[in-house]
């Protein structure tokens, strides 16, 4: 079981990590993904090895993938958005609202 | 199975009622290319107002309490209470919408936003009376998803669109990380439910790791300090009418959740939580005033408002009493009105003017006195001036902190409070006393806007003199 969680472990911090160096929103949507995989991984190995009787992890693996399809699809929408008005999708063009 | 126990979840059917209605209407009565041919969309603003305020008026009376598909869902007369206030607040934002709605841009599509707005007051429904993390996670996606939309609304604008972009990527971010603390939690516990968590809680490092994992996943929602840092840019880049709808009715409802939460659910932790919004508090009031002094945009300088406000209202929750809830509630009801009041201003003033900068309000009480009287009176009821609702909110959101014992925090709210003072009289002051070579021009508003203005400082007035209201609210609350 350990190695499983090591495993969601890196891939959680990868995640995060990549969350805040990466420079295209693609790439950043991307390390979100990341994340919500370490979750259900973590979800799953819980359900699998501690808690067998009941299938609550499981389904809450389910929902949480169907709901990360959701918001992907309307993080993608808002970014050819992006791309129709400015012509590109880095980060650093995203930079008229600051301070 | 047992299908009379969706009767318990009444205001959540009701209000799926009014969005097919709506979804129907608009699929009926609106021909695809109305806004090329000039033609007049059906679906007005009257239709939607009237259905949500069958819908307010219909659950207004809170139910006693109840809970459906084996604790899944539950409802209790206080979830009622602060489920209607966020109907009165989206009632108000649509009002105030109609304004936008007239635009030759937006007009065409006018049905999707009210959609998307009841869908996300739907989500905020289910995510108050969850009973389960699962109900609670899936209430918070259904309202922070279509939100995204909303503030990439305006299609041709790229600061909408930019704006959209970074609220989606930290709504993302904040649910993946809260995600992560709940499996945690359901590592070391072996259950999700509300009502049997509390027994297994018992303060463990893994557990304070999801904690503090669950708590800036909705910290980011609150936009409390540590994680706020999307707020100014996402509230400066919105239609303005999303903005009011994001500042006052998302963050209630998200305020109210972490309360009943850590009321709930993290009991046992109760000093580990406390620790961790003390600082957060701080940290919210401060930083956000300091930073609110220094902006010219207006919508900005809302926003840090907002931020230093959520710490306001995080002062109810520290305490963990009854009277904590009562005045959270209380504040978020007396927030809305003031909030949306001045929303309802900048609305307008950006629609007729294309003016944004607290500049621009220079000699705005020539041209236009009653607008300017009546944001006077918001800012104000803002800034807790006595004769007004704020003074009231504070006080008794302070007070609650105070009997609770955090003498400390209390005193530098107070501080804050006179901080806060300076930057809302700012407007104030440029309203009435400074001078302008080009002021905004007079303009009338419609009919809408009056009615959403009115309701607004109706609100801020009579509560102030209703102490009954603070004492309903009073008599379904409950503490740890």
């Amino acid at each position: 079981m350990e190695y499983y969680l090591i495993v969601s472990a890196i891939m959680f911090f990868a995640g995060i990590y990549g969350f805040f160096t990466r420079r295209s929103t693609l790439t950043i949507l991307i390390s979100i993904e990341l994340i919500l995989n370490a979750t259900d991984i973590n979800f799953a190995v819980f359900n699998r090895f501690l808690f067998p009787e009941s299938m609550e992890g499981y389904f809450f693996a389910l929902f949480s993938i169907a709901i990360s399809a959701a918001e992907t699809a309307v993080a993608i929408a808002i970014m050819i958005n992006i791309y129709r008005n400015i012509r590109s999708i880095q980060v650093n063009r995203l930079d008229d609202l600051k301070w | 199975m047992d299908y009379s126990q969706f009767l318990i979840l009444k205001e959540e059917l009701s209000l799926i009622a009014v969005i097919v209605i709506l979804f129907v209407a608009d699929l009926l009565f609106l021909s695809p290319d109305a806004h090329k041919h000039g033609g007049k969309p059906v679906l007005n603003t009257i239709i939607p107002v009237a259905l949500l305020l069958i819908h307010t008026l219909i659950t207004i009376v809170p139910g006693p309490e109840a809970e459906a598909f084996g604790g899944m869902y539950q409802n209790a007369p206080v979830q009622s209470i602060v489920k209607s206030i966020l109907s009165v607040g989206t009632l108000i934002v649509f009002l105030m919408a109609h304004e936008w709605m007239k635009l030759p841009d937006t007009a065409h599509k006018q049905g999707e936003f009210y959609f998307l707005t009841l869908c996300t007051l739907l989500g905020m429904y289910f995510m108050i009376s969850a009973g389960h993390f699962l109900m609670f996670f899936i209430g918070l996606e259904t309202a922070s998803i279509p939100m995204a939309a909303l503030v990439a609304f305006d299609k041709y604008r790229h600061h909408s669109a930019e704006a959209g972009a970074k609220y989606i990527l930290t709504a993302l971010f904040s649910s993946g990380l809260l995600l992560y603390g709940l499996s945690l939690l359901y590592g070391t516990t072996g259950t999700l439910y509300f009502a049997d968590l509390p027994a297994h809680i018992d303060g463990s490092p893994m557990q304070i790791v999801a904690f503090v994992f669950l708590f800036s996943g909705l910290g980011f929602k609150i936009s409390l300090v540590p994680f706020h840092l999307w707020t100014a840019d996402v509230y400066q880049g919105a239609p303005s009418t999303v903005t009011a709808y994001l500042s006052v009715v998302s963050k209630g409802a998200a305020a109210f959740v972490l309360m009943s939460l850590l009321y709930k659910v993290f009991t046992p932790m109760v000093d580990d939580w406390q620790t961790v919004l003390y600082w957060v508090i701080i940290a919210s009031i401060t930083l956000a005033n300091l930073f609110a002094l220094r902006q010219e945009n207006i919508k900005r300088l809302m926003a840090f408002s907002s931020i230093s406000q959520a710490g306001y209202i995080m002062l109810g929750v520290i305490a963990g009493t009854a009277q904590g809830m009562t005045a959270l509630i209380y504040y978020v009801l007396i927030y809305l009105f003031a909030n949306l009041s001045v929303f309802t201003v900048i609305t307008i003033v950006a629609l007729r003017s294309h003016k944004f900068t607290v500049e621009d309000y220079n000699g705005l009480y020539n041209t236009n006195p009653k607008i300017a009287f009546l944001l006077t009176l918001a800012l104000f009821s803002l800034a807790g001036i006595p004769p007004f609702a704020g003074f009231f909110s504070k006080f008794f959101i302070f007070a609650a902190a105070f009997e609770g014992g955090w003498h400390m925090l209390v005193f530098i709210a107070l501080v804050n409070t006179v901080l806060s003072l300076y930057y809302y009289l700012r407007i104030v002051k440029a309203m009435y006393i400074c001078k302008s070579d080009e002021p905004i021009a007079p303009f009338r508003s419609d009919n809408y806007t009056r009615a959403a203005l009115i309701i607004c400082t109706l609100g801020i007035i009579l509560f102030s003199i209703a102490s009954s209201v603070y004492e309903t609210i009073g008599n379904y609350a409950f503490g740890m």
